[in-house]
């Protein structure tokens, strides 16, 4: 098991506990954290599991793949650590992962 | 939102399906574009028998020409997010446009274009600008239900819908309150089919956008001149990123967020009134939690599809679905179809107002074009339920409703109700 801290934009913080193989968006979605929308199910195509990356992570979890460059570049609240969380595959190389939710998800 | 099908019905068309039996014709005959089946809410078998048995659909014929129908969620996805294959340009209608009428707007527009005009307008329609509007939403929202006559009939879609869709978009431009029929008429105009009941030919359609035009300049250039304030033209005239945006794209935008903003609200406020109706026990469910309003408004979305489609033109030889889809053949995706598709949606072909996953729905499109007023939309609904909830036991349907003559615009011209007040 792999564990995740969702931190919320105010500060709430959510550590959930999640297996291998889920994205990142299916953890927080499954263990009920809120911020995440997901609205097309995981399949890069609407920018609602938006989180942003806690910088010492963002090697691990790898690059931004093309689809999700162009919807992330419409978002208004883009910034360097931005990621759409169905894209992050969970690894055991992500064990302690920290992402934070955007207020809003648009 | 370029030129669809829309207007009024004129004499019966050779190419109307209305009355008749969906499963009776050729599979090749059936052509969804025509709006009879639509105004005549007979649409729904004729989508059913495409999706179980041709799924991605060649129509040869049709009064707008040969096109391909994609009924499937995933499919209609897989349109939806390859835009390097299906295009919006020329047109998201499924009609062509004559180029001299029309303006510039992202909607019809491929990367990387799109996405840079885009990202110039989006903002105005972020939650986080959202946010500061709630208030005076709500507050007109109030006013409108407060007028209204409880035990007696009336029209809920010209006394509500379009009331309230037509003061909410004053109200996101601080658009002068006593001219906004206005943007009621230029909104219905930019969508109509000359000859078609708005407008009598392309010339007066045409004028419309022009007057509309006019008075969005004029309204520029007062706002630059003023304080920034939390109106979106007051935005674009002094956020950054806009202040210094062309004329043309300016007005061109802003003319896709009235029409954008306007019937499809206008028409998920009248649908949630109907569906809710036709499904009494999940009207008892609203009334035990009103907690349940947001997810609700997500299952209004689905169930009512404002837009029933938008169409596509295939950049290059492609497949879909098992069909050779040829360079330049129209494509038009079906969301009104997807919605009810039972392989992706469980219970796809019920109400459900507390139903898991409600947001997981094709009304707002996906991929780049998806809906940039969806935020906007979700919380013109939610507040309207809210203070609909706060006031009546029930709003009951008394008669029968009438639809749009269209394939493109769903939605609905009358809806005769009572207000009955809470108990």
């Amino acid at each position: 098991m792999v564990n995740i801290l969702f931190i919320e934009h105010d500060g709430s913080e959510y550590p959930v506990e999640v297996a291998t193989g889920a994205s990142v968006m299916q953890a927080a979605v499954s263990n009920g954290v809120p911020g995440i929308d997901a609205d097309c199910g995981g399949s890069c195509s609407c920018a609602t599991c938006h989180v942003y990356i806690k910088e010492e992570w963002l090697a691990k979890v790898g690059e931004v793949n093309p689809t999700e460059e162009a919807m992330l570049s419409l978002s208004t609240d883009r910034k360097e650590n931005s990621r759409l969380s169905c894209q992050i595959q969970v690894t055991e190389e992500l064990d302690g992962l920290v992402v934070t939710t955007p207020e809003f998800q648009f | 939102m370029s030129e669809a099908v829309s207007g009024q019905p004129q004499k019966k068309s050779k190419w109307s399906l209305v009355g008749k039996d969906p499963y009776a014709m050729p599979i090749e005959q059936i052509d969804l574009s025509h709006p009879g089946i639509w105004q005549a809410n007979e649409y729904l078998p004729f989508m059913e028998r495409l999706r179980k048995e041709e799924p991605v659909h060649y129509c040869p014929e049709s009064a707008v020409g040969p096109y391909w129908s994609v009924m499937k969620y995933a499919d209609i996805m897989q349109v939806d997010t390859s835009p390097q294959i299906y295009s919006s340009e020329p047109t998201i209608g499924i009609v062509d446009t004559f180029q001299e009428y029309s303006l510039p707007a992202f909607i019809s527009m491929d990367p990387p274009k799109h996405d840079e005009q885009r990202r110039v307008v989006q903002g105005v329609v972020a939650p986080a600008n959202l946010k500061n509007l709630e208030g005076l939403i709500r507050q007109r929202v109030c006013t409108i239900l407060e007028g209204l006559p409880v035990g007696e009939e009336f029209d809920w879609v010209e006394r509500v819908s379009i009331e309230l869709t037509t003061q909410m978009l004053a109200t996101l431009f601080d658009f002068p309150f006593e001219d906004r029929s206005k943007l009621t008429y230029w909104s219905d105009a930019a969508t109509a089919i000359p000859g078609g009941g708005v407008v009598s030919d392309h010339q007066e359609r045409w004028q419309a956008i022009q007057d509309c035009l006019a008075y969005f300049t004029r309204l520029w250039n007062e706002r630059v001149g003023q304080e920034p304030g939390n109106d979106l033209i007051s935005m674009l005239a002094h956020g950054e990123a806009t202040r210094n945006m062309p004329q043309e794209e300016y007005l061109g935008n802003v003319l896709l967020l009235i029409v954008g903003g306007n019937d499809t609200t206008r028409n998920s406020i009248s649908g949630g009134v109907l569906a809710l109706n036709e499904n009494p026990a999940e009207y008892d469910k609203l009334r035990a939690d009103h907690s349940l309003i947001r997810n609700m408004v997500s299952e209004i979305i689905r169930w009512q599809t404002p837009l029933a489609y938008m169409r596509r033109t295939a950049l290059m030889d492609t497949e879909l679905g098992g069909k050779h889809i040829k360079k330049g053949d129209k494509v038009v995706m079906w969301y009104a179809s997807g919605n009810r598709d039972e392989d992706s949606i469980e219970r796809a072909n019920e109400f459900l107002i507390d139903r898991l996953n409600a947001r997981q729905h094709l009304s707002f499109g996906f991929g780049l074009h998806r809906c940039m007023g969806n935020r906007l939309a979700e919380m013109q609904l939610t507040i309207v339920w809210e203070e609909i909830m706060k006031r009546f036991h029930k709003i009951e349907v008394v008669g029968e409703p009438e639809r749009v003559y269209s394939s493109f615009v769903k939605g609905y011209t009358k809806l005769p109700v009572v207000l009955h007040g809470l108990k």
